[in-house]
């Protein structure tokens, strides 16, 4: 059985866990063009290298971070989403809100 | 006649047909390159030799002729999906595969015999009843089968209703097929080189060269090639090929394992399949039970086999089959699958004008193979998208327009 070291459960067999894909940049949530978004939510950079990814604990509901190598399938490191994301995300707000044509607030 | 089989095997003259050409050196110049000697991409070449008069072609692959997913799979044919645009597709493919044995005077053992996907639930028997409806008005022939049907037409499968998942019953496609796999490459693969296509393998490409927009040649391990035009046919490695040519892909590559058990005498005639179990079976000339299941969890660029894998299709292959609870397996294998968001191919032109792509192709590759190479052909040799493939453009996911395909195997959806 392959193994997973959460950072949250220590190590636990990787069934237990989902892979969220790839840890990427989110395009500026007000400015975005259609464009921008569709590749953000579906073009995938797929590389044969250590990626970066969300990785869930589904049975304790913990996101984390694990950096693996897609070829090898090794797990380099694991560690808790903060070391990367220390502040709580804000969505910047609409200057003029009658600008907003996506209607996502 | 020990003698005359010595004779014969010691002759010149054999073996008498060799399928393909002994290779030559890489020329200098092609007008069409294809990356990817597998299936999709002698395919391709096979029908722009024979249908466009195209014939000054290279496939090149780092490998050897039909390695990978051709190789990889569980060779079933079916038509029976649930979006029209995908039932007009792998219908076009089933009319060709019924000739193609013919064509080559090769024979791909293209045995139809009948394919059953069963349903468990409430919920997937109204999805059977859909995809049987869209077949019939495409002029597929699906009907849905209650369980008594079932058992008639697979007496083999367990129906008790005291299992886990009880079978209420089944979506029936009755051409549904199976082949020889490797015979399928081999003849487009002669087929090709009759009319002139060399086929260079262990041939990897390490570059492309790009020009304002356009492509003006292919770097590879055994020297640089200046071509008019380029397709790429690389199923797992097609991010990696098209990332060469700056084109992103909403694909992640996942492997697809499947195994075959010892062979046993004749016993099972129809293919079974069950989407909810994720489990497929069927039984080889050779009485070998070719099964498969679903994709790997998460995505890897690996041909490896798991025993997480094998505990989980068994799992349900025992519940459909207990009498197989003995059974030793003989081989097990993996493909790397090029997964789609919305379960559907992506073919057709790129940004790039001169570069073409087939690619997309997840867990539903093999049964298309001869109509991606007719289609491909077109598209190469029109320089349009030709209008099967429309729904299959790589610009649907910029236009949100994707084709959802619920009727792909071995899936979650």
């Amino acid at each position: 059985m392959k193994l997973m070291p959460c950072p949250l459960n220590g190590l636990r067999n990787i069934s237990e866990f989902v892979c969220g894909g790839e840890v990427t940049e989110m395009p500026p949530a007000v400015t975005a063009s259609d464009s921008d978004w569709a590749a953000y939510v579906f073009m995938e950079n797929n590389a044969a290298d250590v990626v970066r990814e969300w990785w869930l604990h589904v049975t304790s509901g913990y996101w984390f971070i694990a950096e693996r190598h897609t070829a090898s399938d090794e797990i380099l490191r694991t560690y808790p989403a903060s070391e990367l994301f220390p502040k709580r995300f804000d969505f910047e707000p609409l200057d003029d809100p009658t600008e907003d044509q996506g209607g996502s607030d | 006649m020990p003698f005359g089989l010595l004779k014969y095997g010691l002759s010149k003259s054999y073996p008498a047909d060799p399928l393909i050409p002994p290779e030559t050196e890489l020329k200098s110049t092609y007008d069409l390159v294809i990356i990817g000697a597998g299936g999709h991409g002698l395919a391709a070449a096979y029908y722009l030799s024979r249908q466009h008069g195209i014939n000054n072609i290279a496939v090149l692959d780092k490998g050897y002729l039909a390695g990978g997913n051709t190789a990889r799979n569980t060779a079933i044919i079916r038509a029976n999906y649930l979006t029209p645009e995908g039932v007009d597709f792998y219908k076009e493919s089933m009319a060709l595969w019924e000739g193609l044995s013919g064509e080559f005077n090769l024979n791909l053992l293209y045995s139809q015999r009948g394919h059953l996907t069963l349903a468990h639930t409430d919920g997937a028997l109204r999805t059977m009843r859909w995809r049987a409806e869209v077949n019939k008005h495409m002029g597929v022939d699906s009907e849905l089968a209650y369980a008594d049907e079932v058992a008639q037409l697979c007496p083999q499968l367990n129906m008790s209703r005291e299992a886990r998942f009880p079978i209420l019953g089944a979506l029936y496609h009755p051409p549904g097929a199976t082949a020889r796999h490797d015979a399928l490459a081999w003849g487009f693969a002669r087929g090709a080189s009759d009319r002139g296509v060399e086929i260079h393998q262990n041939t990897e490409v390490t570059g492309l060269k790009i020009d304002a927009g356009r492509i003006t040649g292919v770097e590879t391990t055994h020297g640089d090639i200046s071509c008019g035009k380029v397709l790429q046919a690389v199923a797992g490695s097609s991010s990696l090929v098209a990332a060469m040519a700056g084109i992103k892909l909403p694909i992640r590559t996942i492997p697809l394992q499947a195994c075959v058990s010892v062979p046993l005498k004749p016993f099972l005639d129809p293919i079974i399949v069950s989407g909810s179990l994720h489990v497929y079976i069927w039984q080889t000339a050779r009485g070998e039970i070719v099964m498969g299941g679903s994709t790997d969890p998460y995505s890897l660029y690996s041909t490896r086999s798991s025993l997480e894998f094998k505990e989980g299709l068994m799992m349900h292959v025992l519940e459909l089959f207990p009498f197989l609870g003995e059974v030793k397996l003989l081989r097990q294998w993996a493909g790397m699958a090029d997964m789609t968001p919305d379960f559907s191919p992506i073919m057709g032109l790129t940004p790039i004008e001169n570069y073409y792509i087939d690619s997309g192709w997840g867990t539903w590759g093999f049964k298309a193979t001869p109509v991606a190479g007719f289609r491909m052909a077109e598209c190469i040799a029109t320089n349009r998208q030709p209008s099967l493939l429309e729904p299959f453009a790589l610009d649907r996911f910029d236009t949100f327009l994707q084709v959802g395909e619920r009727g792909a195997a071995s899936v979650g959806h």
